[in-house]
């Protein structure tokens, strides 16, 4: 029993939801308005992501919630709860048993099938935000394809540092057509994004969602003297000896001491079990 | 010689006032035309509205495009009018803030432009840029500095740099030297000079700076109340006005 409708929403803003979903598919990379709810969390939990993944579960569902790739930090726990107690869905750690994976700031390490469905919260939905302001102009520049001031930022990046220093939220080229932000995973992962999963992405507090469907192309911005790397610590995992996960930097002590761990714990932990086996 | 830009009965008007009414002229290539007229004449209504930032009621703003001929700017779709500003046109405001990025440094002001009509490589596009700021007279090791750490000169000139890198044809230029003290007025314009002489470009100035058009402009025209109320060549009118007003403007200026 409950006395929540399924997945907390009613059913008319699931479908208006829906709709939006399907614009987005439609349209890769193109951010499509939506009538965001208010949300029992605050904006900036995943409030955009939720919305998206209510909107798409099935009591059938298999559900995977991450927070920077793992599945026990606060965030992940937290909306995990949420829909075992609003949808009673059944949950799951395991990237490859999950058909709905709810994320922030990561892609799991383990490819995604066809057959799952991978939902970012999205914090900032406008890759030109912060260059410029004006939310009229950036859409007039979207709708034009005027994207020389993405590079801008780009050249920014090596006239300061010498390289490109965006390590996080990279812009990407969607089919050839729409810059989009991937919202704040590392760049390492963008390559990843050419995936057979589709990738809906939802930004509450900006009301907007976007969607990449299955194998479409997704380019990083670069510059033909400075390509794009996708980048990560030098280091195997202190605790699977992965060289090939994306990795934390953990201080483990007050004298400097650090460990590099994979951030995917489900990965990880599958590593570790299949070595002890 | 055919026109550049061939301006028909261009008329704005704010309700019931008159922003600019009955302005009609044509620019050849290379030919530097100035506005003149005291605050309110409307000299910066008809300069917006040349330069596509204002639609006017009535007229038409024939321009010589590239591989087109003459074109009606304000029938062109909006790609198109965006496109034409930022390669074919360029334009200058009086006050540099409007007319450059502040946060970015002066290397990426430059080279905004060029990214935008498709240059993905960076030694080339930094390379561009680093001839510009010599060419402006903007030393070399501060082109990773932003705007907001230049003098009022030096955002100027960058303002420049940063509009003619694309190699425009038609430059709009909006009090140009409004705001700079004297000696930094005197080494802009000379700069100017330099550079519309160089590039063939042709320019439309607006100022209330006589000094600016007896040093730049081939051409003036004298705008009062939103009209133009005296046309010629620069020496002509200003050594000889007809028009009251433009004796009495002349007979303003301080003799130093």
């Amino acid at each position: 029993m409950s006395d929540y409708n399924f997945a907390y929403l009613d059913e008319q803003t699931k479908r208006m939801i829906r709709r939006a979903i399907l614009k987005g598919v439609a349209i890769p990379g193109y951010q499509v308005p939506f009538a965001s709810r208010e949300m029992p969390m605050p904006y900036g939990w995943g409030t955009g992501g939720v919305q998206v993944t209510a909107a798409c579960l099935t009591p059938d569902d298999q559900l995977k919630v991450i927070d920077q790739g793992a599945d026990d930090t606060t965030n992940a726990v937290s909306i995990r709860k949420f829909f075992e107690k609003t949808a009673e869905v059944a949950t799951t750690e395991h990237t490859s048993e999950a058909t709905v994976i709810q994320t922030r700031h990561r892609i799991p390490e383990e490819p995604l099938g066809e057959d799952q469905i991978l939902v970012y919260q999205v914090p900032i939905p406008e890759p030109l935000r912060f260059l410029e302001p004006r939310e009229t102009e950036t859409r007039k520049m979207h709708s034009l394809e005027e994207y020389g001031l993405m590079h801008v930022k780009l050249y920014e990046d090596i006239a300061r540092h010498g390289h490109i220093a965006t390590a996080y939220a990279y812009p990407v080229r969607v089919e050839g057509r729409y810059v989009m932000d991937p919202s704040p995973i590392p760049k390492f992962d963008n390559p990843k994004m050419e995936m057979a999963a589709i990738q809906l992405f939802g930004a509450g507090r900006e009301q907007r969602i976007y969607a990449i469907p299955p194998y479409t192309q997704v380019v990083s911005l670069d510059f033909e003297d400075h390509p794009f790397e996708a980048s990560k610590a030098d280091h195997p995992c202190a605790l699977c000896g992965a060289e090939d996960s994306y990795l934390d930097e953990v201080i483990v002590d007050d004298a400097g001491g650090r460990m590099f761990v994979c951030s995917d714990t489900d990965y990880c932990a599958g590593r570790r079990a299949g070595q002890a086996a | 010689m055919t026109r550049l830009l061939s301006v028909r009965d261009i008329a704005k008007t704010y309700g019931g006032r008159i922003g600019c009414t009955d302005v009609s002229f044509d620019l050849y290539p290379g030919e530097v035309m100035g506005i003149v007229g005291e605050s309110g004449s409307g000299k910066s209504t008809l300069l917006n509205c040349l330069a596509g930032h204002l639609a006017p009621d009535r007229g038409e703003v024939l321009y010589d495009m590239r591989g087109q001929g003459l074109r009606d700017t304000l029938t062109l779709s909006e790609p198109e009018r965006r496109m034409l500003s930022r390669t074919d046109w360029a334009f200058v405001h009086q006050n540099p803030r409007d007319g450059l990025r502040m946060s970015v440094s002066a290397g990426g002001n430059v080279g905004e432009r060029l990214m935008a009509v498709g240059a993905r490589h960076y030694g080339d596009i930094r390379a561009t840029a680093t001839d510009w700021l010599g060419r402006v007279e903007i030393l070399e090791e501060r082109i990773d500095d932003r705007p907001s750490s230049f003098s009022g000169g030096m955002q100027q000139r960058l303002q420049i740099a940063r509009n003619l890198v694309t190699g425009p044809r038609l430059v709009f230029m909006d009090e140009p030297t409004g705001g700079l003290d004297v000696s930094v007025q005197a080494r802009l314009l000379d700069l100017m000079r330099g550079l519309v002489r160089e590039m063939g470009l042709s320019a439309l100035i607006v100022t209330h700076d006589l000094a600016v058009v007896r040093l730049l402009a081939h051409r003036i025209m004298v705008m009062k109340g939103g009209h133009v109320v005296e046309a010629g060549l620069t020496d002509q009118v200003l050594d000889d006005p007809q028009h009251p007003y433009s004796q009495l403007l002349v007979s303003s200026v301080l003799q130093v």
